[in-house]
């Protein structure tokens, strides 16, 4: 075991695919010499060469529809988009090219392809820097979509993604990089859980708390806080939100009856949206109170000086976690005054 | 080297279809080129006769195509007649190793590649997205979404360098596709990357209504040297030009010398597709134009200037197009439709629970007729 931050842990998932498998390559906009603008790529150039560290052109489409064509001649591409917000002009390749193929050529083309996403907000960032894309992936058939939120994660899911043969977005919470945690990177891959598989992040009976990303920890931290006032919240780490794994999910409601879903991605047909209604349709008769749903509002990623309105806070989680309870809450408070 | 035609700007490049490179008139007579000839110098009649039956059997199919789906039994077809000299032409210089990315139009090049009669139909009949392996034809899947496929040639041509064979990549893609920016992202990979890809741009004058002084006011061969890129303009409906063209081309891309991109120049006789209806937005004096520059009618001419084309084998050729018309007609009404549950088969390489879920649901919905059905004679 290491002391890791999230990026080293990253970037030794990379060199270690790379090493082990000569058909691994990554490419992306400035991952050579600079070893990416989060210097998640650091000095896999000096250690593998510009044929398997690939500078591209400045031109996500061309990065994706490439990565297509490699994949096609039987590479493993680990693609970097920069920021969240710059994986639009993509788009096009990856749903109706990356997630379509296998289907397509009736299982004969296999797409390998890891599309690596520094993602989400929180770190006061320009505009199109801040994004949550990731209901759209969901959305899409023939993807899969893991979010990370811890190094050890990153590492061993990392290495899983890489491994496999369906395409996988890999959301890389930004707000984490630098955060340290326990890593083992000598830890034998396929031993450990795979990246379907949610985890129980701490264990509770009053209210689950479905989350990912970056939003686990904000979800940690209100569980803690709500101990305080006599509330056990078990909080769920999906880790992969396509496919989600309900049979985690689906025990724990079972168990606690109430269920809060917290992200940063505005709400309107997002991720909290499949599961309420995934959950609802698996456990309705176990269900104590309507589901509740905390996320980003239905705007644009707001201004950074205004960022922390946007993002659910621990706050408002603990709000939310009174409506299920049923306790004195902010629209108890509001008709109240009314 | 950069073998591109003449491409003084033209005020009107849409008419100012004879500024292109060419070995065969339209009435058959043989041009000497300095540079293409060279590349074809070992065609002698009895290839000659062969590209053309090439082309015939390319019609015959196309032809069966539209009439199948006349008939109700393909959705849809995406007619090539006017356009067998450009597939058949460059498709015949690849190697079978060579690895080939075509639209949905490419009927001649799937030919050349050795499809079978049924990888002509099932996909337009609805029956599968693709009907062959990729890999047995060394051909991907035909491309619906416009311009795509020419980054997936330029990426596998990176993986042609990366390991260090001399195979080449190509794309084909149409007039209207060199507005997409992937097309143009394509050639900017190419470039940077000396990716051995061959563009073939099939200019055949439409995207379904829209002239292709729509997407462009300079011939399109043009734009290809300001990305770094050598290009030729060649004239879509002589075969062996195209055959000389694609060789020169396959050959630049084979020996290190990066990307090439081909404008061949021709014309789409019928609709766009067959739910299409070219008569109002095209006048017929231009299609009568193009009639006269047929593909076949000028290799005809020219074998017969020479005294190469008899009536035996122009029967022969009857009959194989004939043949090739049959067994694709056979492949369409034999088709078989696959069960519901594969439906399910294929979205994912490896298990996945979602989907596992929903096939276990789908598979119990589909055994509750056959149970309904049991229960029924029970009573
Ligand atoms: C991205 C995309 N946009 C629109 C279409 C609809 N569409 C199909 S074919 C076509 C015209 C294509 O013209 P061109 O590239 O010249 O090829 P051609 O069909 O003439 O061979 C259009 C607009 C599509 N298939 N894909």
């Amino acid at each position: 075991m290491t002391q890791l931050t999230m990026a080293k842990s990253i970037n030794e998932g990379l060199r270690r695919a790379m090493a082990d498998d000569p058909r691994v390559l990554v490419m992306g906009e400035d991952i050579g010499k600079l070893g990416g603008v989060f210097r998640i790529t650091d000095g896999l150039l000096d250690e593998f060469g510009a044929k398997r560290v690939i500078d591209t052109p400045l031109a996500e489409a061309g990065i994706m529809g490439t990565a297509v064509g490699l994949a096609f001649r039987g590479f493993r591409p680990v693609v970097e988009i920069q920021f969240d917000g710059f994986v639009y002009p993509a788009f096009d390749q990856i749903v109706c090219q990356v997630a379509k193929l296998h289907y397509r050529t009736q299982g004969n083309v296999t797409m390998p392809i890891t599309i690596r996403i520094p993602w989400a907000g929180g770190v006061g960032a320009a505009e199109h820097h801040s994004e949550s894309p990731e209901a759209y992936f969901v959305h899409t058939s023939g993807l899969r979509v893991v979010a990370v939120s811890n190094p050890q994660d990153a590492y061993v899911m990392l290495r899983q993604a890489i491994a496999s043969d369906d395409p996988v977005v890999y959301f890389e919470p930004k707000r984490l990089y630098h955060q340290k945690g326990e890593v083992d990177l000598d830890m034998d891959v396929a031993d450990a859980p795979p990246m379907g598989v949610a985890r129980v992040a701490r264990e509770g009976e009053d209210v689950t708390l479905l989350t990912y990303g970056a939003q686990v920890a904000t979800a940690l931290d209100a569980a803690t806080a709500a101990e305080d006032e006599g509330v056990s919240i078990e909080v769920i780490d999906l880790r992969s939100i396509s496919p989600v794994d309900y049979r985690t999910v689906t025990a724990s409601v079972r168990k606690t009856g109430r269920v809060v879903v917290t992200h940063e991605a505005a709400r309107e047909a997002g991720v909290g949206a499949e599961l309420i209604a995934s959950v609802t349709e698996q456990c309705f008769h176990y269900l104590e109170a309507p589901p509740v749903r905390v996320t980003g509002f239905d705007i644009p990623y707001p201004p950074a000086k205004l960022e922390k309105h946007h993002l659910p806070d621990l706050d408002r989680i603990l709000d939310a976690v009174d409506r299920v309870l049923d306790r004195p809450n902010s629209l108890t408070t509001a008709e109240a005054g009314s | 080297m950069t073998m591109m035609h003449t491409l003084s700007p033209t005020a009107d490049h849409a008419t100012d279809t004879d500024d292109v490179a060419r070995l065969i008139t339209p009435d058959g007579e043989r041009l000497a080129d300095r540079e293409l000839d060279p590349w074809v110098a070992d065609v002698d009649a009895e290839a000659l006769r062969g590209l053309y039956r090439d082309m015939t059997v390319v019609r015959r199919i196309d032809t069966e195509g539209v009439a199948l789906q006349r008939q109700g039994q393909l959705g849809l077809w995406a007619p090539c007649q006017g356009q067998e000299a450009t597939q058949v032409g460059t498709a015949r210089a690849f190697r079978a190793d060579d690895f080939v990315f075509p639209s949905y139009r490419e009927i001649g090049v799937g030919f050349v590649r050795g499809a079978a009669p049924a990888d002509f139909v099932l996909a337009w009949r609805g029956e599968a997205h693709s009907t062959y392996n990729p890999y047995d034809l060394n051909t991907a899947t035909p491309q619906i979404i416009i311009g795509a496929q020419a980054l997936h040639a330029v990426g596998y041509g990176m993986g042609i360098t990366f390991d260090g064979t001399d195979q080449v990549a190509a794309a084909y893609f149409g007039d209207g596709a060199t507005s997409q920016g992937d097309v143009n992202e394509a050639m900017v990979f190419a470039s940077s990357f000396r990716a051995p890809v061959v563009f073939v741009c099939t200019n055949n004058q439409w995207a379904i209504s829209e002239p292709v002084t729509v997407q462009a006011k300079f011939p399109i061969a043009g734009r290809a040297p300001g990305f770094g890129i050598p290009s030729l303009r060649v004239d879509g409906n002589d075969v062996l030009a195209c055959l000389a063209a694609m060789r020169w081309a396959t050959d630049h891309a084979r020996t290190g010398n990066g990307p090439v991109f081909l404008e061949a120049v021709t014309y789409r006789m019928g609709p766009h597709t067959t739910s299409d209806d070219p008569t109002r937005y095209r006048d017929k004096d231009e299609v009568e134009r193009w009639r006269r520059r047929d593909p076949l009618a000028r290799v005809e001419a020219l074998l017969r200037r020479r005294d190469e084309f008899s009536d035996e084998f122009a029967r022969d050729v009857a009959a194989e197009a004939d043949r090739w018309g049959a067994e694709v007609r056979a492949a369409t009404l034999n088709a078989r439709t696959k069960e519901p549950i594969e439906i399910l088969d294929h979205v994912y390489a490896e298990p996945h629970v979602g989907l596992d879920a929903q096939r276990a649901d789908f598979a119990a919905y589909l055994g509750s007729f056959s149970d309904a059905v049991a229960g029924g004679e029970a009573r």
